[in-house]
């Protein structure tokens, strides 16, 4: 049962995913692929969590806190960036 | 009692799963990149959120590691897209033709 | 290996080489750069999905964080903050 849970979760996870990459390929703007590139990336995190409940070891979810903490970095660099304030 | 607890945990990372779901279908759907910022902001944090909890559920050992987790992902996630939507508007990004007020360019407008 | 985790990492391959099509395939620079940032998140994903989470742990942090911070940074300062 849970298994069969855990599974769909993983399939709606992956639409979700191929909705943002195509939202990444097609993006007019560059602001579009930021935006796709914050949103795979806490997808990215959901994937882990999932991969570590799957292979049922807790060391992975230290990568979703890496993660966590460093998109928010990228984001606020690309934001300078376009901005001109480097 | 440890079986409700995974059926619980599963359907959490389910529900989260169709936010993250809403999220890319706003990210393709919306006209501008002021909603998509909206859309994929917010439906992704509550959909991890969501999906950290259904895991806490079926590994109660994890606790600690993921609340940490959305710990951190409550603040830094709102943060990028207040950011974003910020430099987005300096930067003139296109807007949509159904756009009826823009109180940003009118504080902007009354300042200068 | 589990039949879920293999499909999502053939998911993953698939978008790595989009990502990485978007890359060369794209003009501006900023862009450009951005696309190597995810391709760059990918293949840490497929380093976990592979067992190796310490792998997995360094480029996170630099593949993905570092080089993508630094490249923008070096970015803006060189041409003066214009855009082309």
């Amino acid at each position: 049962m849970v298994e069969i849970l855990i599974m769909l979760a993983a399939g709606i996870t992956g639409a979700a995913f191929l909705l943002a990459l195509g939202r990444f390929v097609l993006g007019p703007s560059r602001f579009d692929r930021v935006v796709a590139f914050d949103v795979l990336t806490v997808i990215a995190i959901t994937f882990i969590v999932l991969a570590a409940l799957l292979e049922n070891r807790g060391i992975y979810l230290d990568a979703a806190l890496v993660y966590a903490l460093l998109s928010f970095l990228g984001v606020i660099a690309i934001a300078r960036y376009l901005e001109g304030r480097f | 009692m440890e079986a409700i607890m995974d059926i619980i945990g599963g359907l959490l990372m389910v529900g989260g799963a169709c936010f993250l779901l809403f999220g890319g279908l706003g990210l393709i759907r919306m006209p501008d990149i002021y909603n998509r910022i909206q859309a994929g902001s917010k439906t992704t944090t509550l959909g991890t959120l969501l999906t950290l909890a259904g895991a806490a559920c079926l590994q109660p050992a994890w606790g600690w590691k993921l609340l940490l987790i959305g710990i951190f992902l409550i603040f830094t996630n709102p943060v990028s897209a207040q950011v974003l939507a910020s430099t987005a508007h300096r930067r003139g990004a296109h807007q949509s033709p159904l756009t009826e007020v823009d109180r940003l360019a009118e504080d902007r407008e009354g300042k200068a | 290996m589990n039949t879920l985790l293999l499909v999502i990492a053939l998911l993953l391959a698939a978008a790595m080489l989009g990502a990485a099509w978007v890359s060369i395939r794209v003009h501006r620079v900023a862009t450009a750069m951005l696309a190597a940032g995810l391709v760059s998140l990918f293949a840490s994903v497929m380093f976990l999905l592979l067992a190796a989470p310490d792998v997995a742990m360094t480029e996170a942090a630099i593949g993905s964080g570092l080089t993508t911070f630094l490249f923008f940074f070096v970015l803006g300062r060189v041409r003066g903050g214009r855009d082309d």
